[in-house]
């Protein structure tokens, strides 16, 4: 029987630290700063380009987390992507007049919302609907903007520039 | 005997066996409550497969943990991303590495284990005892072994993956000296609750394939000492393969 | 479970056409090769029956058709008034429980002591309340000899105990019938002795019906009250210890003498030994 008793407290060993480690996998590990979605409101935004923006990606105004994108859609009658942005309710004084931005993280990573606050006194509140915005950043329009104004550096004035791409929406501001 | 009757006969083989191997699986999932009614059949069961595994699982983890590390930080450091040993080390151990190198240990070390107990149980004819004694051998040897390895297979992938994480830390912040709260939130900011369940599934899937494939090769046995020896030899072939298989088949459908 | 322990049946008692098993006609082949031929073969109540043969006759092949491992290929094996052939696992496996095998290596478990062992069959298909169990396998234990062996290790028994441990895990649920499969095989005199006279004495005692496969002929001679012997698959002859003794047929001659050479040739089948020994020599020229 003393056999018995020394297999049982090893099994049970084993077990407690198979699920102890379960647990740490969980919790230390991955990626769990912003889950409640209780205490947040929504405010939506409209961007003609949302480029590699994800649902779930953070939104972040100073460098810090203070939100996550909850959905994107595709509004067909004004031809936009329609992010919807849960902001944690703690910070319910950002000025209605901010922008936001897609920006991405380091030079080939993943795409984030920052938010770049305005001078407003009137702050977002649930359901706003956000006026200032610039787009996903792609590079494909970036390469044929650079070699569309070295074409316009290098031909005589007069002239029609001649690397010309014909590229689509540009990456301009709203 | 030409080429084409050998090929012939072995597919035959084979399907042979990959029937038998569908009906012994079948017969087991169908008792398998039964074999929940028996606790201290199946806790030393867990014991053997599990708790016994566990010298061997904790020191490999720490040692790939800590190749990881290595090779990791000295592929990073090309790129001049160091600071995402973490990350890539933990993504890679979780999804990947982890599950597959436990299985594999765990074929090696439980699965033949198994195979051998009950192999050697066909042989001196204690199932056979069992039988006339009209105690179900299925119930009474083989369905505790399995559940046994079924359950301990997560819970050493999930050791294994903790080790070699801490191996990861020992090398790249210990030694290398990489920021320690840069080192984990990097790993915090990119893994995701996914990642932790592909893994924890792998384990599991990959348990029941090597705890199956040790069990059945240890009932079917040939009564002799080689037939066990032979079984037992296939036992860790068969499940490093279907491990590899599995394991394919897994990620492509969670990705 | 509670089977009474009655009707000592008593040496020499003909059960009077009471039979506890009765094969019929039964054919078997493994692999094309007929192992068993229209066997006819009974087994009285109450009595010690014994089947006897060369080697390879079949000898195991009938005792698994009687535990219903194997299904005869034609004909009947009725056991205790059931077809074996026709019953489904629950059946086979009551049926089952009523019987008692003594194997030929013993085949005891050998991650449980002693104890474990007799205790199995009791511990699988009973709940009896721990004092019972234990009351029972010491019981059955004292009557092997081994009691004082409880808590020894199968792997530290010789031969003999082993067997004896067997037989007390076969007796434990006081079957109705006791097979053994070559019980003697690789004992000394003394252990074949205990064997011979436990054998006998279960058999008178509990009441019951006990089938032994052997080929110990002298053993065989003092205890049982009716054999057979097989050669080739068929019966060559029946009947009590003197019967045999007295029979004229040759096979039956060379079997219970032990005369190395006769109707079972001693000389594997083999081409001409001068001509093998000829061709050998001009082959080494």
């Amino acid at each position: 029987m003393r056999k018995n008793r020394a297999i049982d407290v090893s099994t049970g060993l084993f077990v407690l630290l198979g699920i102890a480690a379960i647990v740490f996998l969980v919790t230390q590990i991955s990626n769990r700063e912003f889950t409640s979605h209780g205490n947040a409101y929504k405010v939506v935004a409209r961007y003609e380009n949302v480029g590699g923006l994800k649902v779930g990606a953070p939104v972040k105004v100073a460098g810090v987390t203070i939100g996550r994108v909850e959905d994107i859609g595709y509004d067909m009658t004004v031809f936009k992507a329609v992010v919807t942005i849960d902001i944690d309710t703690r910070y319910d004084q950002i000025p209605n007049d901010s922008y936001f931005n897609i920006f991405t993280a380091g030079l080939l990573g993943g795409q984030y919302i920052g938010i770049e606050t305005g001078g407003s006194e009137d702050y977002l509140k649930d359901g706003d609907q956000i006026e200032f915005v610039q787009n996903a950043i792609v590079l494909e329009n970036l390469i044929s903007k650079y070699l569309f104004g070295q074409a316009i550096k290098e031909t005589p004035p007069g002239q029609a520039p001649a690397a010309a791409t014909g590229s689509p929406a540009d990456a301009g501001n709203k | 005997m030409s080429t084409v009757s050998e090929l012939k006969d072995a597919t035959a083989d084979f399907l042979e066996r990959a029937g038998a191997l569908t009906r012994f699986s079948s017969r087991l999932l169908w008792i398998t409550p039964a074999g929940f009614l028996r606790p201290r059949l199946l806790a030393q069961q867990v014991y053997n497969a599990g708790a016994l595994s566990l010298a061997i699982i904790m020191i490999s983890g720490l040692f790939v943990g800590m190749v990881m590390g290595l090779q990791g930080h000295d592929l990073l450091a090309r790129i001049g991303s160091e600071e995402s040993l973490g990350t890539g080390a933990a993504l890679t151990l979780l999804k990947e590495l982890g599950p597959v190198v436990t299985a594999l240990l765990f074929a090696g070390r439980a699965g033949t284990a198994l195979a051998s107990e009950i192999g050697l149980m066909r042989a001196t004819d204690q199932l056979t005892a069992m039988e006339i004694m009209a105690v179900d051998p299925m119930k009474r040897v083989v369905l505790p072994r399995f559940l046994g390895g079924v359950i301990s297979m997560p819970l050493l992938t999930g050791i294994f993956v903790m080790v070699s994480i801490f191996g990861v830390q020992l090398i790249g912040v210990q030694y290398f000296g990489i920021d320690r709260g840069q080192f984990w939130s990097e790993m915090r900011s990119y893994v995701e609750l996914s990642d932790v369940s592909e893994g924890l599934i792998k384990g599991l899937v990959f348990g029941v394939a090597c705890s199956l494939i040790a069990v059945f090769e240890g009932y079917n046995a040939e009564p002799t000492a080689e037939g066990v020896g032979r079984a037992t030899t296939r036992t860790v072939v068969v499940s490093a393969v279907a491990t590899l298989v599995l394991d394919y088949i897994v990620t492509a459908l969670l990705l | 479970m509670g089977r009474q322990l009655g009707h000592p049946a008593g040496r020499g008692a003909v059960a009077g056409g009471d039979n506890v098993a009765v094969l019929c006609g039964v054919n078997y082949a493994v692999d094309h090769k007929p192992v068993l031929r229209g066997l006819d073969v009974e087994f009285r109540r109450g009595e010690v029956t014994a089947i006897m043969g060369p080697s390879g006759t079949g000898k195991t092949t009938l005792l698994r058709l009687i535990t219903g491992q194997i299904r005869a290929d034609a004909g009947t094996v009725v056991v205790d008034g059931q077809e074996v052939a026709g019953l489904r696992q629950a059946a086979l496996y009551a049926l089952r429980r009523r019987m008692g095998m003594l194997f030929q290596n013993g085949a005891l478990l050998t991650d449980i002591d002693v104890f474990e062992n007799v205790a199995f069959p009791l511990r699988e298909h009973a709940r009896l309340p721990e004092r019972l169990v234990r009351s029972l396998v010491l019981t059955k234990l004292h009557a092997v000899g081994l009691r004082g062996a409880a808590k020894l290790m199968p792997q530290q028994l010789s031969g003999g105990m082993s067997r004896r441990v067997a037989l007390a895990r076969a007796i434990v649920m006081d079957p109705d019938i006791l097979i053994y499969d070559e019980p003697f095989a690789g004992l000394d005199p003394i252990s074949m002795g205990v064997v011979m006279r436990l054998i006998r004495s279960l058999n008178d005692a509990l009441g019951i019906s006990s089938i032994v496969v052997s080929h110990d002929v002298r053993e065989i001679a003092q205890i049982a009250d009716q054999s057979y012997i097989l050669s080739e698959g068929q019966v060559v002859a029946s009947g009590s210890p003197k019967e045999l003794h007295d029979h004229p047929s040759p096979i039956v001659r060379q079997f219970m003498e032990g005369l190395g050479d006769g109707p079972v040739p001693f000389h594997y089948p083999a081409p001409d030994y001068y001509g093998q020994l000829l061709a050998a020599g001009k082959a080494a020229r």
